[in-house]
């Protein structure tokens, strides 16, 4: 068994180590070294665990089991999931945070004499408002992560669920939970503390069911964030550094990402919050049937191959579609070839292109793209103007010019690429139906756009087939 | 008057979001879905608390109440760090540069 005070310094090592893994992330060549430090700040603090407590009576053997049962369920998982699916796995991962946070929180509140904290029925004041706020954290985390895995699954629809009285509905339960956190500190009743729990696993539920699938950047970098502040919570209660740091660091990671996303979109915080495009907005519906009559251009792979072919930079924009399609890798042995034929290519990638914050940049990476083609918006955003070809695969409201000309769209103001400026657009999607924000792009019917209606794969590996 | 250790937990607190705030920002935008994963595996730290629950249980009932929601704790974070930490591996094993020799 060792101190107190030496096992406070080992944890105050793996915060350390935590913010090193963070660190490493600034640059592909450094992340693996950072994911490194991620793992040894972990050992320590388990180790540090086992060797504080010293009884390893016949418990021991059951944590051990219970580690192990989850550590090759993790594993498994790990090793199986397809990277398209990386955004259900994170949103289920922030489900598993929240949910273990709740039941630390009972279980220290069951027995608080295992963490010094009083007894039952006469727990510390302040460790009991932090264990309350750590438990209702983590169960809106928890019911809002599996909400957004549904979602993100198919299992549930990706459209906002609304009803009237929402809004007033969602604040009154908030309102409640401050006030049952204050009741139960005030009385110690356990039936609070149920009730509390009950609620909050509601209120996670409600706030996202209104939240549709595009937003779902926003979700899962704000459930992100909430993890982070329900694992601080816990981490008060337990007087435990490495706690308090690493959910200060995901707190303020999630809350930053979240940040980017709704920047991309050009939308408050509480926009994306407060419910879906959709449910908003009465004009879009109008103006998209004005212009359904309007012509497009459309045209084959052999078009398309040829267009390409005669070009010296193409520009390629990929979106969800390209994930939902599983394009990836088709997508790369088209620019191979055209590689070949000694034309330049990168990438462009929106913010909030896919459903979660790099997920456009993990699929290419999968696909053996090298990360020094791929370019964020910002970089590449000026490019577009000298590039002979724009290859819009996937994406829509990202590409819109009506972003920038029209005052009265709803996605006035959002950061576009300028794919209008290349001197012709390819545009690779099953039908001509507006996108998620429900507004038509002026893109289709642009003259030097080139519609390429069909599936994102067979697409390309049809055009790759005409261009040899 | 000794200060309130709860106030040194804050202070570490509120510096952690600042140092949180700056490492974050300077992430590259590619590697943002492995910052999220890795975000997620070092979050189950919480392990820790639920270790702690689960061994607090006398050798008579190692299984009580409390103690049972501290073993469910344990294998759910022990799914995430595991979970966490070895997709990250896998996803930033697939960031690669271009090669020179072409």
């Amino acid at each position: 068994m060792i101190s107190q005070n030496l096992s406070a310094i080992f944890y105050l090592i793996s915060g350390v180590l935590f913010i090193l893994a963070l660190r490493g992330l600034s640059s592909p060549e450094t992340s693996r070294q950072g994911n490194f430090f991620g793992i040894l700040g972990m050992i320590i603090a388990i180790t540090v665990t086992f060797l504080s407590i010293g009884n390893f009576s016949n418990g021991f053997v059951y944590v051990l089991i219970f580690l192990l049962i989850g550590g090759l369920i993790g594993a498994f998982i790990a090793y199986r999931i397809p990277m398209t699916a990386m955004p259900e796995l994170v949103a289920g991962f922030h489900s598993l945070v929240g949910l273990a946070a709740v039941f630390v929180a009972i279980s220290a509140f069951l027995n608080p004499e295992a963490f010094n904290l009083g007894t039952p029925g006469n727990i510390k004041l302040g460790s009991l408002i932090e264990m309350s706020i750590g438990a209702a954290v983590g169960a809106i985390t928890f019911s809002g992560s599996i909400i957004a895995f549904l979602k993100l699954q198919g299992i549930m629809s990706g459209a906002p669920i609304t009803f009237k009285g929402q809004h007033p509905f969602n604040a009154l339960i908030l309102i409640s939970i401050i006030v049952l956190v204050y009741l139960l500190c005030s009385t110690q009743s356990s039936n609070l503390f149920w009730i509390l729990l009950a609620i909050s696993f509601l209120i996670g539920f409600l706030l996202i069911i209104p939240i549709g699938g595009a937003d779902m950047p926003v979700v899962i970098s704000m459930l992100n964030s909430y993890s982070g502040w329900a694992a601080a919570g816990i981490g008060f209660t337990l007087e435990n550094t490495a706690l308090i740091i690493t959910g200060a660091l995901v707190g303020s990671s999630g809350a930053i990402l979240s940040y980017i996303m709704c920047k991309g979109m050009n939308r408050s915080f509480f926009n994306v919050i407060l419910g879906g495009f959709g449910a908003t907005d009465q004009s879009s519906e109008s103006t998209s049937k004005n212009k359904e009559q309007r012509p497009v251009k459309s045209g084959n792979a052999d078009d398309a191959a040829f267009l390409m072919k005669n070009a010296s930079s193409v520009i390629i924009v990929p979106g969800y579609g390209m994930a939902v399609a599983q394009a990836q890798h088709a997508l790369r042995e088209m620019v191979d070839t055209l590689k070949k034929n000694d034309i330049k290519v990168s990438y462009a990638i929106h913010p909030v292109a896919g459903r979660m914050p790099g997920h456009m940049n993990v699929l290419l990476a999968e696909a053996n793209v090298p990360y020094d083609e791929v370019f964020e918006l910002e970089e590449i955003n000026n490019d577009f103007a000298n590039a002979d070809v724009a290859f819009v695969i996937g994406a829509n409201d990202v590409t819109n010019p009506v972003a920038k000309t029209d005052p009265q769209s709803p996605i006035y103001g959002m950061p576009v690429l300028d794919v209008e400026k290349c001197k012709s657009v390819l545009f690779v999607k099953r039908s001509l139906s507006p996108g998620y924000a429900g507004i038509d792009n002026e893109l289709f019917y642009k003259d030097n756009t080139l519609m390429l209606f069909a599936d994102a794969k067979k697409m390309v590996e049809e055009i790759t087939k005409a261009i040899n | 008057m000794e200060i309130d250790p709860f106030i040194f937990r804050l202070s570490i607190f509120i510096l952690s979001i600042f140092i949180g705030y700056y490492v974050v920002w300077s992430v590259t935008p590619s590697l943002h879905t492995p910052l999220m994963s890795v975000t997620n595996a070092i979050s189950s730290v919480i392990i820790v608390g639920a270790i702690i629950s689960a061994l607090a249980g006398n050798s008579d009932s190692i299984f009580n109440t409390s103690s049972l929601f501290g073993f469910l704790a344990i294998a759910l974070a022990a799914i995430n760090i595991f979970g966490g930490f070895l997709v990250t591996q896998r996803m930033l094993a697939m960031y690669k540069k271009k090669k020179k020799n072409k």
